[in-house]
């Protein structure tokens, strides 16, 4: 039998039956805009856009090493401070972010059951990366604490 | 009952398909540029969260990194060869990346061009330096 034909035969034979008799689930509007695949996908685009371009900053002051030993210690001290710290936290956070969600990608475009667990899936890399940022995030403001606050 | 309503599989065009331009060449350099950024997407996964492991958390992180460090480290082949698959397979995932958010965002044929010549020369003359600098490094010049 059709499985567009309506249960009580009221509506027309071709017109499909309206959203509330077939999903007791209020109807989100849509599957993607504005839902986790769609800020997955832009939280993506940023965290890659930001470590490209800390790419090319990097390539150039680890240059300096080819330079002379000190000009290469004189830009690396600029950035043992509690500012640059916080930086580098951000990019950490970033980096793992993007590479968390790009194995997530991967498992939508290879894995059979992929694209119906994407946002399970979402929520897990959400969840990892919480649990990674925590400590990491600890260890290295570690020592930025105890400049600004004292500490030992 | 209604089996003369057989439901036909709705029919939807392929995303940037750009439908008034033909086919470019008989290879599908699209298909591998995708391909390539899941390879490297994973290889850099290990990669690059080993370095920053080792940079940021291990060892006292930042505050231990010096020339004297980076000597150490480079003396070593396994560090060298790391480094340089990290800046290679890095610099041209980042590059595509950036490539398709022009493809995306620019309206004009010249703004698109410009912006791309730009990256192009920019990821070229990094990657060369980068490249130059591990491969001609003194570890022992102080």
């Amino acid at each position: 039998m059709s499985t567009h034909a309506p249960a009580d035969g009221t509506a027309a034979p071709n017109s499909p039956p309206p959203v509330a008799k077939t999903s007791t689930v209020k109807p989100a509007g849509t599957l993607y805009r504005g839902r986790e695949g769609m800020w997955s996908w832009v939280a993506h685009r940023i965290t890659g856009v930001l470590t490209f371009f800390f790419l090319f900053a990097h390539v150039l002051d680890t240059a300096l090493v080819r330079v002379s030993p000190e000009s290469y210690d004189k830009v690396i001290d600029t950035y043992k401070n509690p500012f640059v710290n916080l930086m580098e936290i951000g990019l950490v956070g970033a980096v793992l972010f993007h590479a968390l969600n790009g194995l997530r990608i991967i498992a939508i475009d290879f894995w059979s059951k992929g694209p119906r667990l994407q946002r399970q899936m979402l929520w897990a890399i959400v969840v990892v990366w919480i649990v990674v940022m925590v400590p990491g995030a600890f260890f290295m403001f570690k020592h930025s604490f105890e400049l600004l606050f004292g500490g030992k | 009952m209604s089996s003369m309503h057989s439901p036909i599989p709705p029919v939807i065009e392929a995303p940037r398909s750009a439908p008034g331009r033909p086919r470019r060449g008989r290879t599908n350099t699209e298909m591998y540029a995708w391909l390539f950024m899941r390879i490297s997407g994973v290889v850099l996964v290990f990669l690059v969260l080993g370095h920053l492991f080792i940079m940021n958390i291990l060892d006292g992180g930042v505050q231990r990194v010096n020339w004297a460090f980076v000597a150490g480290r480079w003396a070593s082949p396994f560090w060298q060869v790391w480094d340089l698959l990290m800046l290679w397979l890095g610099m041209i995932h980042g590059a595509n990346g950036l490539r398709t958010i022009i493809n995306d965002y620019t309206r004009k044929d010249g703004t698109r061009l410009a912006l791309k010549g730009l990256l192009y020369t920019a990821t070229t003359i990094t990657i060369a330096l980068g490249t130059l600098v591990i491969f001609t490094f003194d570890p022992t010049l102080r």
